[in-house]
């Protein structure tokens, strides 16, 4: 039956959870940002075109999203331990989820800026701005809207992420879902954390959308 | 005498996988100081590259750019910054911020754009407050006040071009490079950009060249024109001359293609002499075409008629006369006359405003 514990229990799941998918989505973009912005960049049809840049990180940031999430949270043991001191835990799989997560929040960032109308750079660059202003005060602002649906793609694919770190003792709703869902049988107690999951999953969407079409200025 | 554009040998060719393309070759372009220079061909011509270079926002495969006897090759990047500060530029898509509003699109270069000595100090570097200050002078200039917190989706194509020849004038440029900045505007907002841009030119000396494909464009401001054809300059000079005599098969063609767009409006001075007067349209059939109606008309009553605007057009195939005729003030006269004109089997409408 359904006891104080487990509410207790999935009160701290929701807690880890929101912790690790939080915190690794932050880490994710300022480790994703910069690596965005200059495939952007050193793209031929970027503003700073550099075949060589772009291809260094074309390739590192294939390389990482190919590797499937539970071997690199593996893979990293070693430098999770370094960063974190230990490689179990809650706070131990911020590293590997914002190692995974950050090139994907590249290409999104790539993708976003490349959506830019390149007739605004144009009027940028022909009245004198610097390289970084454009970046700056152009396509981060143009893209904004774009950016912000980005962020909640990401949220909702690093939660999902997250319900691997039971395999490093991380905890959270995708650990309780697994050990008593799949190890012990206990379905109802699964059912309950995939149903706040979703909830989750609900909650990001809805606010990343609302403030990205609050935000966004091209309607009349 | 030198002038303010100093283009010599100019040539552009982009490298693309299949074939190199020659966008433009050995362009020479001498542009004085405070001319309105328009810069026509058809579409696919070079115009815009050509444009392009004259800002260095495409670098020439070979040849020179001289801005005031400076060459922009020679230039250090911040350099050219600075010089584009004074080189402005308007677009055929407008390309103003999407998610800025009017009077944060005009303060844009003026924070953030290349400073130049030159114009004391404008573009770029400036305080929000005096950016403000100055866009708010900008947009009464441009007659855009009431739009100020308007965003450009809010906007007409009309009213965004006016906010962005606004953003072009705020560094006090000497230079306006007009990219088919009226191309994607209707006839009556063509006309008022134009206007505009003739004022700035007149008011602040502001050189500006104009890139279309419209000839009503620069029989309409230009002083001079250049003919680009197929990469090359054709012809170049005084437009009143290039009417007068167009010399290349290009220069004919843009100036028969000129006409059919000169029908879409009417002079100004044209619509001012139809006001208050009672003007009729008329359209010749095949049969009518024979008699010389008007002639007539105006035997028989004794009374001058004023032709405004006479015209053949094609309609399926067979072509039909058409005459804007305006009729004498008396008003049993003006009846007499369009019973006299529908008798003769002509089609008879009164017209108020030219409407094609």
């Amino acid at each position: 039956m359904w006891t104080s514990e487990m509410t207790l229990m999935m009160w701290d799941g929701i807690k880890e959870t929101l912790f690790m998918t939080l915190l690794s989505t932050l880490f994710g973009y300022i480790l994703g940002m910069p690596i965005g912005i200059a495939l952007a960049v050193t793209d031929k049809s970027g503003i700073r075109p550099n075949a060589v840049v772009y291809k260094i990180l074309d390739v590192i940031a294939n390389i990482i999203r190919s590797v499937p999430f539970l071997i690199l949270l593996i893979l990293i043991m070693p430098l999770t331990k370094l960063i974190v001191g230990r490689s179990y835990g809650t706070a131990a799989t911020v590293v590997p989820l914002t190692i995974a997560a950050a090139p994907f929040i590249g290409r999104m960032i790539e993708s976003s800026l490349n959506e830019v109308d390149r007739g605004v750079i144009e009027a940028a660059q022909s009245m004198g701005v610097s390289t970084i202003n454009i970046i700056v005060r152009v396509l981060l602002v143009e893209a904004r809207t774009s950016i912000l649906v980005g962020v909640t793609i990401a949220l909702g694919t690093i939660l999902g992420y997250s319900a691997m770190a039971g395999i490093v003792g991380g905890g959270g709703l995708g650990d309780i879902a697994m050990r008593y869902g799949y190890y012990r049988y206990e379905s109802e107690i699964m059912l309950v954390a995939v149903v706040l999951l979703v909830i989750l999953v609900q909650i990001f969407q809805t606010i990343g959308m609302k403030m990205s079409v609050k935000l966004d200025r091209r309607k009349r | 005498m030198a002038g303010i554009i100093e283009v010599r040998g100019l040539s552009k060719t982009f490298v693309t996988k299949d074939a190199d393309v020659e966008a433009l070759q050995g362009i020479d372009l001498s542009i004085q100081a405070g001319d309105i220079y328009g810069i026509i061909g058809m579409s696919g011509a070079g115009k815009s590259t050509l444009v392009r270079c004259l800002n260095f926002l495409e670098r020439p495969t070979s040849g020179t750019v001289e801005i005031e006897g400076r060459d922009l090759s020679t230039l250090s990047e911040t350099e050219l910054r600075a010089k584009r500060a004074e080189i402005a530029m308007i677009f055929q898509h407008f390309n103003l911020l999407m998610q800025k509003n009017v009077v944060d699109n005009i303060c844009f270069p003026l924070l953030y754009g290349g400073v130049s000595k030159k114009n004391g100090g404008t573009g770029g570097g400036m305080s929000r407050k005096a950016a403000r200050q100055r866009a708010m002078e900008l947009l009464e200039i441009v007659d855009m006040t009431e739009k100020a917190n308007a965003y450009p989706a809010q906007l007409s194509g009309g009213q965004k071009q006016r906010v962005a020849i606004a953003r072009a004038l705020a560094v006090n440029p000497k230079i306006l490079l007009c990219d088919e900045a009226t191309s994607a505007l209707d006839p009556q907002t063509t006309q008022s950009i134009l206007r505009l841009l003739k004022q700035i030119n007149r008011e602040y000396g502001i050189t500006i060249v104009i890139i279309t494909h419209e000839m009503s464009v620069v029989r309409e401001i230009c002083s001079h024109v250049a003919i680009i054809g197929n990469g090359h300059l054709v012809e170049q000079g005084r437009v009143s001359d290039i009417f007068a005599h167009p010399k290349t098969k290009e220069a004919k063609e843009l100036i028969v293609k000129g006409k059919g767009e000169e029908r879409r409006t009417l002079e100004s001075h044209q619509r001012d002499l139809m006001k208050g007067k009672c003007c009729i349209r008329i359209a010749f059939s095949v049969n009518s075409s024979f008699e010389p109606v008007i002639a007539n008309m105006v035997l028989r009553f004794g009374q001058p008629i004023n032709i405004l605007r006479a015209d053949t057009k094609n309609v399926e195939g067979i072509a039909r006369g058409e005459m804007i005729l305006s009729l004498p003030d008396d008003v049993q006269m003006q009846e007499d006359m369009k019973a006299y004109l529908t008798q003769r089997g002509l089609a008879v409408e009164e017209v108020d405003g030219y409407v094609d």
